[in-house]
């Protein structure tokens, strides 16, 4: 070899053109955007919402005081215009809570089974199963709960009337089931064998290993699958409409009928006309939501973390 | 190879882009045949009778086509404000707001024309013993600071109940049945909260029919074998009307409403035809046979 011709390995290592580099730059430039984008419409919403919703917060017949803590919900009232959404949060976060209780142990237990228990030909059917439960549209399960879960509760429990907060939770709970399911499903599956491995060798039994090792290191991951549930009982609305009774009402009981944020806007935003107090009020009222939601998934983060430094 | 690659990727977003541009100018060029088509929207009272004469209103004029949709009084009226529909339904008075929104939003006052009548009738179960009612104890049943809640309080004792509480039934507030009983029945009086707010006039005489405790109000039309309506007075000392045709037409019985249609100003071509059929005999026998009260041959139609 010469000293003087440049190294054979510098000439021979091949070089990108010019467009691959610009194609590779401007596909990153589009993920980017993607991931940030997210955050983009999440932020645009809720600055849409409380656009509109804004210019009631400034009237003086108007008091936030009474808008959140108030159970007097009138309108469209003749004489003594009131806007009190208290009644209506506390059948939000009731029907929610119930949901949850019913739907957590079952959603991961199946997931549980589905993941550590299932013999495989077993586990594609139940998984398709439950993606089909998942299909099923809010409105035929507000149908559902209007007329099979109602005549049903009516039957067992002798109460008057069948559309109530029981009706509501139960329902919610049967639609939460599957997102719980398929994300915990997920969230297990993710945990290394090696886990498995190091517990069957300690000499664990199959039920310890579930509760010592796989959900605690699946924890962030059930977690998500649990808010994902919360988040989509929160924001149900026809189900809701249909099967808790529509009462304004604080329940005193499982038995009573109630009435959530998401149901209330859904039947009165047709009739308020455009710009109006009502209308204005009932975008507040989205913002509640949003702000409701927000502070939940909020919460369960820094549960998280908590946990997780532990 | 490092080159191919490159390039086949540039393909592939050259020809998706390309796809996306075809599939965007391609899908706005479709026309559609030319037909009238009037909206129709509001009283969840009038929807059944509303379908019937679009209908049999096709029947008359095939180039015309009429689509219905409920919703409520309140909803109908608010969309005819926004100008989004042709012909409103509404079973109460529009509110002089509500005019004065048209008139400013669209340029146009609405004008109303009866086209029908109908008895608001107060449903029970019908095992319930109760035959009667006055405007004093529904006031005291469903409006604010009410005290009766129990059937024993109303000295009625129903067989079978295992529960003396009131199941008190209503609609939502964007319904004009709930606006109508509100001031005439309760006075302009506020609603008690915790009543069952239902979205249509049918569900209130379904949920009444299949609750033995449960009392409500909605149209005579709406009348289930399940369910007995009350005769109703206006005080404790006259005497209980109840709802029959008769006594709608001669204005005895104390809940008798007016059916209306609006249209934002002067209704014009395709609009008028429709409404004048639906005043005439065709559109009459279609109330009539409804359940409802026809406008009598006498009374002058437009309001």
């Amino acid at each position: 070899m010469s000293p003087d011709s440049p190294p054979e390995t510098a000439r021979a290592r091949p070089r990108r053109s010019r467009a691959a580099i610009l194609a590779e730059r401007a596909l990153e430039a589009v993920i980017r955007l993607s991931g940030v984008s997210a955050i983009l419409f999440v932020a645009a919403i809720f600055f849409f919402v409380l656009r509109e919703a804004a210019p009631v917060l400034v009237k003086d017949q108007f008091s936030l005081a009474q808008f959140l803590f108030s159970t007097e919900w009138y309108p469209t009232s003749a004489q003594n215009v009131r806007y009190g959404t208290f009644a209506l949060t506390v059948g939000t976060l009731s029907v929610t809570a119930l949901a949850m209780l019913l739907a957590v142990p079952f959603g991961l237990g199946a997931a549980v089974y589905l993941s550590e228990f299932c013999p495989p030909r077993v586990r594609e059917t139940l998984k398709i199963v439950i993606e089909l439960l998942s299909a099923i549209p809010s409105v035929v399960w507000g149908f559902i709960g209007l007329t099979v879960m109602s005549r049903l509760i009516v039957q067992t429990t002798g109460a008057p009337v069948g559309v109530n907060l029981l009706n509501g939770g139960i329902i919610l709970a049967l639609m939460s089931v599957p997102v719980i399911v398929s994300i915990g499903e997920d969230a297990l599956k993710a945990v290394p064998d090696s886990f498995r491995e190091a517990g069957m060798a300690l000499g664990a039994t199959r039920w310890q290993l579930v509760y010592r090792v796989l959900l605690p290191a699946a924890r962030n991951g059930l977690l998500a699958a649990v808010l994902l549930g919360v988040g989509r009982a929160v924001g149900e609305t026809m189900a809701v409409l249909m099967a808790t009774g529509h009462a304004v009402h604080i329940p005193t009981g499982l038995l009573d009928s109630v009435r959530t944020l998401t149901a209330n806007i859904a039947a009165e935003l047709g009739e308020a006309p455009a710009g109006s107090d009502h209308y204005r009020v009932l975008f507040l009222t989205g913002t509640l939501l949003f702000l409701i939601t927000f502070a939940v998934n909020l919460t369960a983060d820094f549960v998280v973390r908590g946990v997780r430094r532990r | 190879m490092i080159r191919a690659t490159a390039s086949r990727s540039l393909a592939v977003l050259l020809v998706s882009a390309a796809m996306l541009a075809i599939a965007c100018g391609g899908g706005g060029g479709a026309s559609q045949p030319a037909k009238t088509v009037i909206q129709n929207k509001g009283s969840d009272t009038m929807v059944n009778v509303a379908q019937v004469w679009a209908e049999e209103y096709r029947k008359a004029a095939p180039d015309v086509e009429v689509e219905v949709s409920g919703g409520g009084s309140g909803v109908g009226l608010a969309a005819l404000i926004r100008g989004t529909i042709d012909v409103a339904n509404s079973s109460r008075d529009i509110k002089p707001s509500e005019s004065e929104q048209a008139q400013k939003n669209t340029g146009k006052p609405p004008k109303g024309f009866v086209v029908g009548f109908d008895a608001l009738a107060v449903y029970v179960h019908k095992d319930n013993p109760l035959a009667e009612i006055s405007f004093e104890q529904l006031t005291e049943l469903y409006a604010e600071h009410g005290k009766i809640a129990r059937w024993s309080e109303l000295g009625v004792k129903i067989p079978g109940a295992s529960d003396d509480t009131i199941v008190r039934v209503s609609r939502q507030s964007s319904s004009g049945t709930y606006e109508f009983f509100r001031e005439h029945a309760l006075g302009n009086r506020d609603f008690r909260l915790g009543s069952r707010d239902l979205n249509g006039s049918k569900e209130v005489v379904e949920l009444v029919g299949s609750t033995l405790t449960a009392i409500g109000y909605s149209g005579m039309g709406y009348a289930t074998p399940g369910v007995k309506m009350l005769k109703v007075a206006h005080s404790k000392t006259e005497p209980a009307v109840a709802p029959t045709i008769a006594a709608v037409h001669d204005k005895t019985y104390p809940l008798a409403r007016s059916l209306h249609v609006y249209t934002l100003g002067e209704p014009q071509g395709a609009v008028k035809a429709y409404i004048d059929w639906i005043l005439s005999d065709a559109g009459q026998k279609v109330v009539q046979d409804s359940g409802y009260v026809p406008v009598p041959k006498e009374q002058p139609a437009a309001r």
